[in-house]
């Protein structure tokens, strides 16, 4: 069996607000090998971006990582002090955030930006940073690369900014990339232009990257592996392909069906009643029961746990503690 | 033969660029740089394209919320662009509009309740007694309840945000809704209601829409008939079916091939466009697209294409499809 590069289990971290401690993350188990693209999908509110912050230690105040383990080459990351966690953030595990208008600091010229985490991870001198940081400029597809390290973030557009923030977090050769909606606030035809960036990075590097992301066409694109999130907890986790064809938890094909496709018009979209829940709100039983079609009584007493529900699939779902409830889900589903 | 409710013809929006210490107009930024359609009773048009295409600026342009720099739009025959404001806010009685942020477009101090209720006061619109049931029915008709009148727009989600939005807009019974991004800012579950919800309502009262967008699977899903914008610009205009089976402009092909698809086993041929959409204030000479176009030819950079149908029903705007060229 292959090593995981990064391991989480029973990760939680809760917020401490005037209303009462709430789990954002409750018990998140999920690894990721070598050379993988995994996603973590999920509507907002789902924790998927708290999610990605723990891994990172950057949560802040009220927010705290109570509970878990993040293995990473098989150290703990959350015992690490601060200074040790410094050596690690861009380094072994580089980050890309959703606006790239406002992770790039409007003050600095792109060069300097990039050259910083260089210098201070590497410990290279200016002109060899300088040198290396035009050459992750060309690996991301930048052209005229000499030049812009000389520009301000201003001056670039919004997809030419987001491929300067993977330069940034490419340049250290890190063996994770967390890259938290990378493509959100893009155009389509950009947004494609990235995606076959990081697919091509990812094939040429071998670097496992951890894609979050609510658009579940950007995950069937890109990812081998998805994990579901809704409210906090992992709903369903497998292959891209056997959870597309084959998913195995309500909130999920009900996910896959209210998405309106480019290539055959449905008559009428399948939706989800209700909203989502605020997090903390729900105390017992499932936390999809209240809008879920299949929900009977269980729902509402116990949580369920990830039953196995095929080869390296898992669903938190009742349904699949018995067959025959199962195999009603197996019927609407097809 | 379908009856026009609205006409565009020639539209066109110019903003001034001023520069300098006295505000001298050192360019023009093209927002809109002449589009023409006709909007049917009872339809639902699809305005699509990505960032800075100029469709939402065509939106605002006939609420009249902007003024257009030329060209003309007729409402049920009667030009709009020359109405005074008084007649124009008596005609947007008739029109009326949905906006992209639930958050931004309620007013955080007021109940829902006055916030519905204030386009009927405005055109002076029932007594006490008949608004405050007109503001219940239509928080039902929405799929809210009448007991969210006295709420505020903080205690609501984003998606149940956007249906006092629409409730707001349905108050005055509008023929035509303008709506700019209305599912953009929501979840994809939440996104499928309230597209079912816009749906349902223009069964039931005959609405005419004008839905802008950027997602291309949302406004194949609503839309009767798509433009698709570039640049200021319709670029192609059909069927909603016809322009996603059998898109004949190149920018729609690569638009469409953009779109990642929920489906690993999906095997496509994407066309990657290179480089930026160029900026409306400096735009290419020729057809605006032949930068990127993969299909450019030399006449793509001196001609303006013009905007013809290649197709009964099926308008492009390519030098492809010009009769010298094929």
């Amino acid at each position: 069996m292959e090593q995981p590069v990064l391991n989480v289990s029973k990760l939680e971290t809760h917020f401490f607000t005037d209303d009462g401690e709430i789990p954002a993350v409750d018990s998140v188990d999920f690894h990721i090998n070598k050379g993988e693209v995994l996603g973590i999908v999920g509507e907002s509110g789902s924790g998927k971006s708290v999610t990605s912050l723990s891994i990172m230690q950057l949560i802040q105040a009220p927010g705290k990582v109570v509970g878990g383990e993040i293995t990473y080459k098989g150290e703990n990351l959350l015992t690490k002090s601060e200074k040790e966690m410094r050596k690690i953030r861009g380094n072994e595990i580089g980050m890309i955030f959703q606006e790239p208008m406002t992770s790039l600091n409007p003050v600095f010229r792109i060069g300097n930006q990039l050259i910083e985490g260089i210098r201070i991870h590497k410990k290279w001198s200016k002109k060899k940073s300088w040198e290396h940081a035009i050459s992750i400029l060309k690996l991301v597809g930048l052209p005229r690369a000499e030049e812009l390290m000389n520009e301000y973030p201003h001056q670039l557009s919004g997809g030419m900014r987001q491929r300067v923030m993977i330069a940034m977090a490419m340049a250290c050769d890190p063996e994770v990339l967390i890259a938290d909606e990378p493509t959100t606030a893009l155009d389509v035809t950009i947004q494609a232009q990235i995606l076959e960036l990081m697919k091509k990075l990812n094939r040429e590097t071998n670097t496992s990257i951890i894609l979050i992301t609510h658009d579940l066409g950007v995950v069937a694109e890109i990812c081998d592996r998805i994990v579901v999130m809704y409210s906090g907890k992992i709903v369903e986790q497998g292959k891209t392909s056997d959870i597309f064809q084959q998913p195995k938890h309500p909130y999920t094909i009900g996910l896959i069906e209210s998405v309106p496709d480019v290539r055959v018009r449905k008559d009428r979209l399948y939706s989800i009643p209700g909203n989502v829940p605020k997090p903390g709100s729900i105390q017992k039983g499932c936390h999809f029961a209240p809008r879920c079609s299949f929900a009977f009584d269980k729902c509402f007493e116990e949580d369920p746990v990830l039953l196995e529900t095929g080869s390296n699939q898992q669903a938190r779902c009742w349904l699949h503690e018995d067959e025959k409830k199962a195999a009603v889900l197996e019927r609407v589903n097809s | 033969m379908q009856e026009a409710l609205l006409e565009v013809k020639q539209l066109k929006k110019h903003f001034p660029i001023e520069g300098g210490v006295l505000k001298q107009q050192v360019g023009t930024v093209k927002a809109v740089d002449g589009v023409t359609f006709t909007l049917h009773k009872g339809e639902t048009f699809g305005l699509v394209g990505e960032s800075g295409c100029g469709k939402s600026t065509t939106g605002r342009m006939l609420m009249r919320l902007l003024e257009p720099s030329e060209g003309e739009v007729l409402f049920n025959g009667r030009e709009m662009t020359s109405l005074s404001k008084n007649e124009m806010r008596h005609l947007r009685k008739d029109i009326q509009m949905v906006f992209q942020d639930p958050f931004a477009s309620l007013n955080p101090r007021h109940t829902v309740e006055k916030i519905i209720e204030e386009p009927l006061i405005v055109h002076n619109l029932g007594n006490k007694a008949e608004r405050k049931k007109r503001v219940k029915e239509l928080l039902e008709i929405v799929g809210l309840s009448s007991y969210h009148a006295k709420r505020y727009p903080h205690q609501f989600s984003g998606g149940q945000r956007q249906r006092i939005g629409i409730a707001r807009a349905l108050a005055v019974n509008p023929k035509l809704i303008i709506a700019d991004e209305p599912v953009s800012a929501l979840d994809v579950s939440i996104q499928a209601q309230v597209l079912n919800l816009l749906e349902d309502l223009q069964k039931e009262l005959g609405l005419t829409y004008l839905f802008i967008a950027h997602d291309l699977g949302v406004v194949r899903h609503i839309s009767d008939r798509v433009g698709v914008m570039y640049l200021g610009r319709i670029v192609e205009m059909a069927d909603s079916e016809k322009l996603y089976l059998d898109s004949k402009h190149p920018y729609t092909q690569a638009l469409l091939s953009a779109v990642p698809v929920p489906d690993p086993e999906y095997g496509k041929d994407r066309i990657i466009l290179t480089g930026d959409v160029p900026s409306p204030s400096n735009p290419p000479s020729g057809c605006p697209f032949h930068t990127r176009c993969p299909k450019a030819m030399d006449v793509c950079s001196s001609v303006v294409p013009e905007f013809r149908e290649v197709e009964p029903g099926h308008y492009t705007a390519c030098h492809l499809y010009e009769e010298d060229h094929v």
